[in-house]
């Protein structure tokens, strides 16, 4: 009896630009359901790092409590690491990035975490457009505590023992949107085309980037009358457009139609590139996005791709003008600049 | 690409990488698990069913297997496997109520087998529990053929070769040692139903270069040579001995030698020393043995000084290599270089020889005298001969030998019942599922990082001084049980099935050499490069699945899978199974074995 991964590895496993092959963003074995659709955003999320050459002692993970927050332990075993407190994962990122501005914040939350018990927690995140990558692994169901219905189950969708949920579910996109956030994407852990390169997206935004993923519960929701099971999902999906993340300095390749293809220019220069653009919306206008989503909630359609984007977001940082040197490595010298200053700023204020 | 057709044995086979290159097709994977468990007697048996002479191969096969394992291509160094194979031989118990008890009921069949070496020997075995009555020749007075007269027992102990031979002389084979065939029509005219050629490539090639008449007492054929030391006819040489060649031969004569008073012994080879056909182990141990190996050297003339044998001299040469990669040795310029010698030993290469085949009794020729034989059924034009090993398509090895002779056998058991010789006898195959539960399989799934352990060796004081006295030590059983735990187990198959699978990518996130792609399909050029590492090694296949909901198909690059299971451990479905492929050449007779 063994359950042990290998050592082994592909012998021409490509490296990337910082000479590291995609295992050295490999975290430990998982120990959730075999299926889990959180094994495979953990996958993504290891291979948008590997492809976007993050520095893996450049990024912190944090999360909360659940099967989604147990996955920071399953992906980037060479980044920090924060384990929270049951949907207070924003308190310690909001403190985290305070402390240190040049980290990149990866939060990963479940629906329990965010739509419940975080719910406070992370609509003031958004409000306050913390530097962030934001990631909900939504399964509708309390796996860890055996498939109970969580808030963002869909009123009609039937559970494993067969119970009706009665009740509307929070749409956490749609939230968000409301809430002014300035990057909104939805996925499937099905689908890594799409979501890896969301996610490379996402960690370029300067601002709180949230994606709400799909991620089917094998054990408790993958059920027939389930409106989060892998099945159900594969028959409801409907893309806003194909997504491309073109890194700063890149030469955009592709060719497509005009007009039914877009970029949108980030802060750093780099590129979202979308296309197969869907009719009537547009990645940068925010009634847009609002009305596309509520469309696809009136279709039972599940939206996904890029929803939305602020390309002139400014983050917390930017709004509180805070120093660009992080916080955790100012001196004494700059904190205490001494008496001198002091009496510099009275003959100001006088 | 068409969905891959697992219900074709072969492809599976093909996935055993040690089982499908060893001419024999010996259930590698399956032997050596039992190692692993100490089932010592059961393995030898897997292996003596296959290979007929487990503890000799274990020793000195050529081991087409292990540059094929699949562990060199996600390590260094493959398995082990011909030692492993030793280990079963030297810790098993009593095999032989194992074996096949006669006596065996008369089918009144008669089949001469000429030459008791491997290949006649394998034909013997399958066809005497088959109730033929059979009569094998040979010249020496012992069976083995060149594995008594050419392998020397400082790696093959005699002891070895009797019981092994034994097991099979046991049978009921009617021997004629000291008996040389001079004649197949006088052969012929006794009588047998069909007759078998096993007499291997008996002639040494000689050196036709000026000093060779002269010197001719102290200039020897190598495999005659090491016949005669074999027989103990031939009990000492000169201190300073040149070896002319570099093959295995030449490194058996070069470590003979030291062992019957050469002190300076030489290898000198025409060829560069990466090229040498020695394999890379028996150079090491000559090398070891403190012989030196000189390639880029063409003899060019013996010098003979008073009658007597002085040494030879040497043409300096280099290769070089046309855009085709063929070589040619052009000279270096410059003297020729002399190196003494007091007895010379040329093992250039050997040949076929059929003096006492005469050429009237409807066995064709080819124009280098080699008889027209057929390579699936081993039958010459005269449908009542066949030929198998050496003798039929020129020196190869043991193992190829063991091989040739199944099939003869096989073709001489459908010749007798007048059956089509090409209606072949399909391989027996099973396939059982591995899974007990979660987290249990039942082979040990876990793949370890040791490194390739090596076989000890006797002290070289004590082997230089006897010549018997064997080299090689063998594995203990903990090294032995260390080394089998180094087997991938790459029988234990994946084994995937369309319509269980939800595509939920488990089995691509888990997969430690990234061998699963979900992927739309195309044309196999096309696939191999879509794949998540492309698949750049065209000799292993593509496990391509059914179109899946999404309209994608499941591609595996069989390549570098480590069988290590992960993929059905994490398969929420069991669309992924692993289950062990049992694959076993069929012998002569057992073609209903089910």
């Amino acid at each position: 009896m063994t359950y042990i991964r290998p050592k082994f590895r592909h012998p021409e496993l490509p490296k990337n630009k910082l000479g590291y092959s995609v295992d050295y963003y490999e975290g430990a074995l998982s120990t959730l359901c075999a299926g889990c659709g959180h094994d495979s955003i953990s996958a993504a999320i290891v291979r948008a790092c590997y492809e976007a050459n993050i520095e893996p002692h450049k990024l912190a993970k944090l999360s909360g409590i659940g099967c989604s927050s147990k996955t920071p332990a399953y992906f980037l075993s060479n980044s920090h690491g924060f384990n929270s407190v049951h949907g207070r994962m924003p308190s310690i990122a909001t403190g985290a990035n305070l402390a240190n501005r040049d980290l990149i914040y990866f939060g990963v939350s479940g629906d329990g975490d965010t739509a419940s018990i975080g719910m406070g927690q992370f609509v003031h995140a958004i409000r306050r457009n913390l530097n962030m990558v934001y990631i909900v692994m939504n399964n509708g169901c309390y796996g860890l505590t055996k498939g109970q219905d969580s808030a963002t189950a869909d009123q009609g969708s039937k559970n494993k023992s067969g119970n009706v949920n009665l009740f509307d579910s929070i749409d956490l996109a749609g939230m968000a949107i409301e809430l002014g956030a300035s990057f909104i994407a939805q996925s499937f852990s099905g689908d890594k085309t799409q979501l890896v390169p969301l996610i490379k997206a996402a960690m370029h935004h300067p601002g709180f980037a949230f994606i709400n993923v799909i991620s089917p519960c094998v054990t408790f929701n993958n059920n027939a009358g389930s409106t989060k099971s892998y099945d159900y999902v594969r028959h409801h999906i409907d893309a806003t457009a194909t997504v491309d993340f073109v890194p700063e300095m890149s030469e955009i390749t592709t060719e497509y139609d005009e007009g039914t293809s877009k970029q949108v220019k980030m802060h750093d220069g780099s590129f979202v590139s979308l296309h197969k653009v869907a009719h009537g919306w547009d990645p940068v206008d925010r009634l847009s996005a609002m009305n596309a989503i509520h469309h696809a909630r009136a279709n039972n359609e599940v939206l996904t791709g890029l929803l939305y984007i602020n390309p002139n977001s400014n983050d917390l940082h930017h709004l509180v003008q805070t120093t660009d040197k992080p916080l955790n490595v100012l001196t004494k010298s700059e904190l205490c600049p001494g008496a001198e200053a002091l009496k510099k700023i009275n003959e100001e204020l006088k | 690409m068409k969905p891959t057709d697992i219900n074709n044995p072969e492809y599976f086979h093909k996935v055993v990488d040690c089982q499908y290159a060893c001419p024999a097709h010996t259930p590698v994977p399956e032997y050596i698990r039992l190692i692993a468990q100490e089932r010592y007697s059961e393995a030898y048996m897997v292996n003596w069913d296959s290979n007929v002479f487990p503890g000799v191969l274990g020793r000195t096969c050529d081991r087409p297997c292990e540059p094929a394992c699949r562990r060199g291509r996600v390590e260094e160094e493959p398995v082990a496997i011909c030692r492993l194979k030793r280990v079963a031989a030297d810790n098993k118990g009593d095999v032989n109520k194992l074996m096949p008890q006669g006596p065996f009921k008369p089918n009144g069949k008669k089949v001469a087998l000429v030459g008791a070496g491997p290949a006649s020997l394998t034909v013997a075995r399958d066809l005497a529990t088959l109730g033929y009555e059979l009569h094998l020749y040979d010249e020496q007075k012992a069976g083995g053929g060149f594995m008594r007269s050419q392998i020397p027992s400082f790696r093959l102990p005699e002891s070895v070769l009797n019981e092994e031979v034994n097991y099979i002389l046991q049978l009921g084979i009617h021997t004629h040692f000291n008996n040389y065939v001079s004649s197949l029509k006088d052969l012929l005219g006794k009588g047998y139903d069909a007759v078998f050629i096993g007499s291997g490539a008996p002639k040494g090639r000689d050196l036709d270069i000026p000093g060779r008449k002269e010197a001719a007492s102290n200039i020897h054929i190598g495999i005659n040579w090491l016949a005669n030391v074999a027989f103990e006819h031939t009990k000492k040489i000169g201190k300073k001995v040149i070896v002319l060649g570099g093959g295995n031969t030449a490194m058996d004569c070069c470590r003979t030698s030291r062992r019957l008073g050469g002190e300076d012994v030489k290898v000198i080879v025409r060829s560069p020393f990466a090229e040498m056909k020695a394999s890379p182990w028996e150079k090491e141990d000559a090398i070891h043995e403190d012989i030196p190996i000189i390639d880029n050297h063409v003899p060019k003339s013996f010098v003979v000084e008073n009658g007597k044998l002085k040494g030879m001299t040497f043409e300096k040469v280099h290769a070089v290599y046309d855009e085709k990669g063929k070589r040619q040795l052009l000279p270096v310029g410059g003297p020729d270089v002399f190196f003494e010698a007091d007895d010379v030993l040329i093992a250039i290469g050997q040949e076929n020889s059929f003096p006492w085949i005469e050429r009237d009794l409807g066995i064709e020729f080819d124009k280098w005298q080699m008889p027209v034989v057929d390579p699936v059924t081993y039958v010459s034009t005269n449908e009542k001969i066949f030929f198998g090993g050496d003798a039929a398509f020129g020196p190869k090895n043991v193992i190829t030998a063991v091989a040739q002779g199944h099939q003869a056998a096989i073709s001489i058991d459908l010749m007798c019942k007048n059956e089509d010789l090409h209606e072949r006898p399909s391989p027996f195959v099973n396939l059982v599922s591995q899974k007990m539960g979660i987290h249990e399989w039942a082979y040990d799934s876990a793949v370890v990082v040791d490194k390739r352990y090596a076989v000890p060796q006797a002290e070289k004081k004590l082997t230089l001084a006897d010549r018997k006295k064997e080299v090689e030590l063998g594995f203990d059983h903990f090294t032995g049980f260390k080394e089998a735990e180094r087997c991938l187990n790459c029988d234990v198959q994946t084994v995937f099935t369309t319509n269980k699978c939800i595509e939920c990518d488990a089995c691509v996130d888990i997969c430690p050499t990234s061998c699963i792609t979900f992927t739309n399909n195309a044309e196999e050029t096309d696939l191999r490069i879509m794949l998540k590492v492309p698949a750049t090694n065209l000799t292993q296949d593509l496990y391509v699945s059914d179109a899946l909901p999404t309209k994608r198909v499941m591609v595996k690059d069989e390549n570098v899978c480590l069988h290590c299971g992960l993929c059905a451990e994490r398969c929420p479905t069991s669309a992924w199974d692993m289950t062990q492929f049992f694959y076993n050449v069929t012998k002569a007779g057992k073609a209903c074995q089910q």
